[in-house]
């Protein structure tokens, strides 16, 4: 038999199946905004025939990528066009050392671990006018910026004192990625994750070794520490997954789509047979409730106008509809769901001073959306998603579990749920 | 509009054929000091030489079946090395032996390399693997040598760049419909402009025919018989690089047995079959030829077989019959050069042909020995030595180019070499790309149609690669069909010539349209059909008819 060929095209990151519709052009938030940037297009399909031709036709411009993925969502053909660019990052910094300031943006364990045993000083350190603008002169961080406030007691810590104990009584179980920004920062989201679950029976247990993600790693050209944690990660999530028949949950929409998508297509690390096994928080609760294996009671007095906002790889999943579901199954909560716009703040992109103007540029159209929808609050699963909209728009920005946990009647939920 | 100041002078000489062969004949008789014009019935570069490999050889596919190609080719591509810089892309070359070939083969060739002064070193088959991951992993031998990726477009312009430079005229689109003929002299060349329709006679003191297979027919004209066997060979291009070094199967020379890296793509060819002459200006690829290609290609880089083709293509090598065997059993793929007072008593009439578009320049300086003989001109040929305009030292530095170019910039440098400087890029406008593919800025658009004879679309993707990409200009052609319109202000024109350039890249995706490229050229249907009516308002077909 003659073999098979032409039957169809193969080629990294399908960047030979671009037609060049120019459609992931037209949502690029950065093209939008300044003319330095070529597009996803060129940047991405055009740009790879290019580079492998050679290697020096890399542009630099690349940088301004960020990552936000809204193009391969808009691909018709689906070229992986953000991954190409990623990966063109990736080859260009080969044997080039990142700078002081992406390394310290990156490293959050590192600054976490080290602030967290100083919280108060380093938060009033950090809010200091004089420290803002050494930040902004010296290490280019820009001095509108503020750091998201570190906790005194990380989230780890919590666990292992308040809730460790009590999580193997239940009938069901679940892993819990709950990341950096939980651990360090804001350790109430991961509360609000153990008391949801915990009153419809599922009790949350730690990974055996959880470290950073790396999402602030790639973003930043730290590609083989990236990998080293990505590895320890993928560890601890197969024996979840695979050993204890555990979900892994998560709370964060970036960490989970680096954990599911980037782990494998950027840094070279199959969880392909985990990946099923990765799951936000609310879509986890919205797939039982819809199967009808657990209920929710709210409680009656609750009343809240709260906006929705996509963030973009959350919008890159698909999954925004469970956090919208869920948040719509609350009787008091009236829902303003956002059209879909970038924020601007891309992780750690628009932390750099050279960003900052692009940043804002970028988030505009949605503080309007935001500004238009007259709200108390704003609800979105990416956490620096919540730093950009509350710096942008004075409004408080909370994850949809904590809204969750917030609306739900407790001893209700555990009574109609057998507990 | 060509000024009558042309076609009323009087030529030392006149140069018949406007391919690399006639733009190096060209380019080394200006200058030896004497005027010359050069005559185009198409674009520069449309035959021949722009339907080939665009492969630099090092000889050493003819090393053992014809030993004195082998050394022309050697030697004229140490010296486009030098002189060609920026056309050439120095990748170096394998010769692989698959199980299915004899290794016996190799020691053959590599003798016969060393024979014609090719170097030629035997590799490891994991070395290969290594230097070149495309190649065919099951190969059981490989050896290095020195071939080369050459872009005949830009090679065709640089050298008529450099005759302008030094006093030539060059006219395309200007069809010689027959010879001036004084008893038995050849004095100059009766033309029709395809431009504007006009029939005009030029008269020169030695008439060069440079026009490859159809060179024949200018002979006729003068009255002299040359028995030209037309062999055809068809080549694919994939839509991006598999490969960065050529590729070569190591054994007699047979179908589709080159890989070439050209720019962005890759092109696999050829086929061989020798075609009657009536035939020579159908270019279409068949069903055959493809199947032919892709069946053979996939065997030199497995690869090929999953890569999107983007078009098909196919050219004529002039091959001539020599004089003492004119039934062709031994044809000559070498260099011929005719003076026809010598052979046929026809004075001031030379035919250059034969050769490879590699030995253009070689071609090019035996010609001009034979017009400088017939004018008694005594000045030496120096087209091995002096860089063609672009190639000149002191280029940027690759590790510059990375770092103090933008991508359009970058992609122009590697077009025109040196004289990227005078493409305007002092402004947005001047810097948007207008073909995003290839890396066209409206600068260099601009800089084509002032400085290369730039007409139409067609002209101007020989000139810059626009619409060469992998969409086939879906995006590029009707903005570079509008600058054209504004430079010329004709509306009209730029419609026809648009319409005319899309059906021009159809022809090319046809015998490839499957899959991904079958997409592609729905997509730019519907666009300037469904979508922008381009087919309400320009009637091609109609055109084609009359015609």
């Amino acid at each position: 038999m003659a073999e098979p060929m032409q039957l169809c095209n193969i080629s990294e990151n399908n960047f030979e199946q671009c037609t060049k519709c120019s459609i992931c052009t037209t949502v690029c938030p950065v093209a939008a905004v300044t003319t330095d940037y070529p597009g996803p297009k060129q940047a991405g399909p055009d740009g790879e025939r290019y580079r492998l031709k050679d290697p020096a036709y890399y542009d630099k411009m690349l940088k301004l990528c960020l990552n936000c993925k809204r193009c391969e969502v808009a691909c018709p053909s689906n070229v992986h066009i953000a991954d190409i660019i990623q990966r063109a990052r990736m080859q260009a910094s080969v044997g080039k050392h990142a700078s002081l300031r992406d390394t310290m943006l990156a490293s959050t364990d590192l600054l976490g671990t080290m602030a967290t045993l100083v919280a108060p000083v380093t938060n009033a350190t950090l809010g200091l006018k004089p420290v803002k603008l050494v930040m902004d002169s010296v290490m280019a961080i820009d001095k509108h910026r503020t750091f998201p406030a570190y906790s005194g007691t990380k989230f780890e810590t919590w666990y292992k004192r308040h809730a460790a104990s009590s999580q193997g009584a239940y009938p069901h179980h679940v892993s819990y990625f709950h990341g950096c920004y939980v651990n360090y920062n804001f350790p109430r989201l991961g509360q609000d994750l153990v008391k949801v679950m915990n009153a419809v029976g599922y009790g949350v247990h730690l990974l055996a070794k959880e470290q950073c993600c790396g999402v602030a790693l790639i973003a930043n050209g730290l590609y083989k520490q990236a990998r080293r944690q990505g590895r320890v990660n993928a560890a601890s999530i197969r024996q979840a997954v695979n050993a204890e028949h555990r979900t892994v949950l998560t709370t964060s929409s970036s960490c989970t789509f680096n954990l599911r998508d980037e782990y494998p297509s950027i840094l070279d690390i199959d969880t392909s047979d985990v990946r099923d096994g990765i799951m936000l928080a609310t879509r986890f609760l919205y797939n039982l409730v819809d199967e009808g294996s657990i209920k929710l009671i709210f409680k009656q007095d609750y009343k809240r106008r709260i906006a929705y906002h996509t963030a973009c790889h959350m919008q890159r999943m698909g999954w925004q509809l469970y956090s919208i579901e869920m948040l719509r199954m609350i009787p008091g909560l009236d829902l303003q769901v956002l059209e879909q716009e970038c924020c601007g703040i891309s992780g750690t992109y628009g932390f750099k001073k050279e960003n900052y103007e692009r940043s804002q540029a970028i988030g505009s159209v949605l503080f309007k959306h935001i500004a238009d929808a007259q709200v108390e609050a704003v609800a979105t699963d990416c956490e620096t998603c919540k730093w950009q909209i509350e710096m942008s728009t004075g409004l408080p920005v909370e994850n949809p579990i904590s809204i969750l946990a917030d609306a739900l009647d407790v001893e209700a939920t555990r009574k109609a749920n057998g507990l | 509009m060509v000024t009558n100041d042309i076609y009323n002078k009087e030529y030392d000489v006149i140069i018949v054929g406007g391919g690399a062969t006639g733009a190096g004949t060209a380019r080394d008789c200006a200058l030896r000091g004497l005027s010359v014009l050069l005559v185009e019935r198409n674009d520069y570069s449309t035959g021949a030489t722009g339907r080939n490999h665009g492969l630099m050889h090092s000889g050493a596919r003819y090393a053992v079946t014809d030993g004195e190609s082998a050394s022309e080719c050697i030697s004229e591509n140490m010296i486009l090395r030098r002189i060609a810089r920026h056309c050439v892309e120095e990748t170096d070359g394998l010769f692989i032996t698959l199980p299915e070939d004899d290794l016996q083969y190799q020691q053959t060739f590599v003798d016969a390399c060393q024979r014609a002064g090719i170097r030629a070193d035997i590799i490891d088959p994991a070395e290969a693997r290594r230097i070149e991951p495309a190649v065919n992993p099951s190969l059981i031998g490989a050896v290095r040598v020195p071939d080369a990726s050459i872009d005949p477009f830009r090679l065709t312009v640089a050298n008529l760049l450099d005759a302008r430079m030094h006093g030539a005229e060059t006219l395309n689109h200007h069809e010689v419909e027959g010879l001036i003929i004084n008893q038995n002299r050849v004095e100059g060349v009766k033309l029709l402009s395809k431009r504007d329709g006009r029939h005009v006679e030029v008269r020169g003191r030695v008439v060069v025919n440079a026009c490859g297979i159809w060179g024949q027919r200018i002979a006729q004209m003068a009255g002299a018989k040359i028995s030209m066997f037309p062999a055809r060979g068809a080549l694919l291009i994939f839509g991006h690089r598999v490969n960065n070094m050529v590729i070569n199967r190591c054994r007699k020379p047979a179908n589709a047995d080159i890989l070439v890296p050209d720019d962005t793509v890759c092109v696999i060819g050829t086929t061989s079959d020798h075609i009657p002459i009536e035939t020579v200006d159908d270019m279409r690829v068949t069903r055959e030829e493809v199947d032919v290609l892709l069946k053979e290609g996939v065997k030199i880089a497995p690869s090929l077989a999953t890569t999107r083709i983007i078009r098909a293509y196919a050219g004529v090598r002039p091959l001539v019959a020599s004089d003492d065997d004119p039934s062709g059993r031994s044809i000559s793929r070498g260099i011929v050069c005719l003076d026809h007072a010598k052979r046929d008593d026809i004075e001031g009439f030379i035919t250059i042909t034969g050769g490879k578009m590699m030995t253009y320049r070689l071609m090019g300086e035996i010609a001009t020995n034979a017009v400088c003989a017939k004018l008694g001109n005594t000045a030496p040929c120096v087209t091995a030595a002096q860089p063609l305009p672009g190639s000149e030292e002191g280029g940027p530095s690759q590790s510059d180019l990375t770092k103090r170019y933008s991508f359009g910039e970058r992609a122009a440098i590697g077009r025109h070499g040196s004289l990227a400087a005078r493409i305007e890029k002092d402004n947005d406008i001047d810097n948007a790309l207008v073909c995003e593919c290839e890396g066209v800025t409206v600068g260099e658009i601009k800089y084509a149609v002032h400085q290369l004879h730039v007409h139409n679309l067609v002209n101007l993707r020989r000139r810059t690669r626009v619409g060469m990409g992998t969409c086939q200009g879906k995006l590029c052609s009707c903005r570079a069909a509008s600058l054209l319109g504004e430079i010329n202000h004709d509306v009209k024109g730029a419609q026809e010539d648009l319409a005319a350039f899309l059906d021009e890249r159809w022809k090319g995706m046809r015998p490839v349209a499957w899959g991904d490229t079958l997409r592609e050229a729905q997509l730019t249907a519907h666009i300037y059909e469904g979508l922008c009516g381009l087919d309400k308002v320009v009637d091609l077909q109609g055109k084609e008819d009359a015609q």
